[in-house]
């Protein structure tokens, strides 16, 4: 098996499971009552913290081949990006059914069209009226054009250049999301914080490699 | 010129001898803190299936109080003791019930002061001899927009007001809960200022309602949830209900609780439930009971309104939240 075949048979099914894993034993212990007393609080918890942990790992890809010279990371970033929108996608989705759906009044029943006009009303409400709702709102829907376009067929579409300038989002993304996580805390922020250092190393890794990109040339241009 | 110097260590620079004796144990705390913090990437929430606490004995000659049965599903043991706020021990729900081990409840003295005529330190005991044991089925509707319906034992507050004899000076009654860092790993992190302090107005203290509970279905309080000595006031957010209480204060100005000197434009004195006024970040209109998947709607006064809302005739609700 040349590096290439184990990368892609063995490594990356692996990643793929190992990625899964955490929603997987979310609903499973949900189901076996393994979870708290109030299980879809946990299940809503532990989806964002999910997102923001795909997220960080997707930033990384970068890093690691310009610093490590793993060059074969960026085989990863695709599958770490797209798991941040699916745990997005989850934390969304639990949080529109559990929070937002249960506290519809139902007058015709949970099947009426009714259902659906006052779900989207409430959601929208709530995005537009809490700001950390709004904010981590932001954070999802910077990741939706990005997971459509994370196909090989749309790169092409795009071309790399703007491809690559879209997928910028990511870092608005990761900010956003680390402010929506703190700001919904009610007293301790250390474990936003965490996240917040994360991501703000990563982005600072960026800036500085744009800064030393540009004042490279200016320096050949001196010496010539 | 002779410039007058002063000496190089003033007598309040020198470390007080504890505070110096105290230097390891600080170290040890930050060592703590530390690998604490480190480890919060791995880990977000302590996640465990709701082991409830052990069981206590059982208490003697309980009553059926005036507002045992409400109608409400009671809650279980297990998601009453396993699913609770109690920031001393920790941030997390079962925080509570899984680092409580060590906290001594016996023996437990709570200091009376301030405004009244028979101040001094009394032996819990002492505290509730003579009264009558009663049941009370409550509703508790935590601030962060989730309930439990709770089988508290305990008597009502004003027969302990009412020995101590308030005097005319008293307006208000300040509770302090134990701090002992020791025994209560979250006093460590110094999220709010410890010691955890609550307060209400003189009406509300010696309302009918308002419970000093020293039990859970009919056995002595768990130290998950407050023991020996906690508040129950059915018709405010459970961040009014002080736990494991070593003082009770009469006084003559409005006490700054806890809670709202951490975020005073979030969690205010009075912390009435009302489904009508929201947290600024979310919304008071329905709530999560324990067990449920539907919301319900949250009721006004946590639907105690019959019984109290004559105590603020007059008061804008919205401006006193």
């Amino acid at each position: 098996m040349t590096r290439n075949q184990q990368i892609r048979w063995l490594v990356k099914p692996a990643v793929f499971l190992a990625s899964v894993a955490p929603s997987a034993w979310l609903v499973w212990a949900a189901l076996h009552g393994q979870l708290s007393a109030n299980p879809l609080a946990d299940v809503t918890n532990e989806t964002g913290v999910w997102t923001l942990r795909f997220l960080s790992l997707t930033l990384c890809v970068t890093p690691v081949r310009r610093l490590a010279g793993w060059n074969d990371a960026i085989r990863f970033r695709r599958m770490l990006g797209l798991f941040a929108f699916y745990y997005g996608s989850l934390h969304l989705l639990t949080y529109v059914v559990a929070d937002r759906l249960a506290g519809l009044e139902f007058q015709n029943g949970i099947v009426a069209w009714t259902t659906a006009r006052d779900l989207v009303a409430t959601v929208a409400s709530d995005v537009v009226k809490r700001p950390f709702i709004t904010i981590g709102f932001i954070a999802w829907s910077c990741l939706l054009p990005l997971a459509i376009t994370s196909t090989a067929a749309m790169i092409r579409r795009l071309g790399g250049r703007r491809w690559q300038a879209l997928h910028r989002l990511t870092y608005v993304a990761a900010s956003t999301g680390v402010l929506h996580y703190w700001w919904l805390v009610k007293a301790d922020v250390r474990r936003p914080m965490v996240y917040a250092v994360i991501v703000g190393c990563l982005l600072a890794f960026r800036v500085w490699r744009w800064a030393r990109a540009a004042s490279v040339p200016t320096m050949r241009r001196a010496a010539a | 010129m002779l410039i007058k110097r002063s000496s190089d260590i003033r007598a309040s620079e020198i470390t007080d001898k504890s505070h110096y004796l105290n230097r390891r144990q600080f170290l040890n705390a930050v060592a703590m803190a530390t690998a604490a913090t480190a480890a919060g990437p791995l880990s977000s929430e302590t996640l465990a299936a709701s082991n409830g606490a052990a069981h206590g004995k059982k208490l003697a000659n309980v009553a059926k109080g005036a507002f045992s049965g409400s109608g409400d599903k009671i809650n279980s043991w297990n998601d009453i003791t396993s699913y609770n706020n109690f920031y001393e021990f920790g941030i997390d729900k079962n925080d509570a019930v899984t680092n409580s081990g060590k906290f001594v409840t016996s023996p437990w003295k709570v200091s009376i002061e301030g405004e009244c005529e028979k101040p001094g330190v009394m032996d819990l005991e002492d505290m509730f001899k003579g009264e009558t044991l009663e049941e009370r089925v409550y509703r508790h509707r935590c601030v962060e927009g989730w309930s439990l319906v709770i089988p508290w034992v305990g008597f009502p507050l004003v027969n302990l007001i009412k020995k101590v004899q308030p005097t005319s000076k008293a307006k208000f009654v300040e509770f302090t809960s134990a701090a002992d860092a020791k025994t209560m790993p979250g006093v460590r992190n110094p999220i709010l200022r410890w010691p955890y302090r609550e307060g209400l107005r003189m009406d509300e203290a010696m309302h009918p309602l308002t419970l000093m509970v020293v039990g859970l279905y009919g056995e002595v309080l768990p130290a998950s949830d407050g023991a020996p000595l906690r508040l129950a006031v059915p018709w405010k957010y459970g961040f009014k209900h002080a736990k494991s209480i070593v003082k009770i204060r009469f006084v003559e100005q409005q006490p700054l609780n806890s809670w709202q000197q951490y975020a005073p434009n979030e969690y205010g004195f009075y912390a009435n439930v009302n489904p009508a006024v929201d947290h600024p970040r979310w919304s008071q209109a329905t709530e999560r009971r324990i067990g449920e998947f539907l919301r319900r709607k949250t009721l006004m006064f946590n639907g105690y309104g019959d019984q109290v809302q004559s105590l603020y005739a007059g008061m804008d609700l919205r401006r006193n939240y």
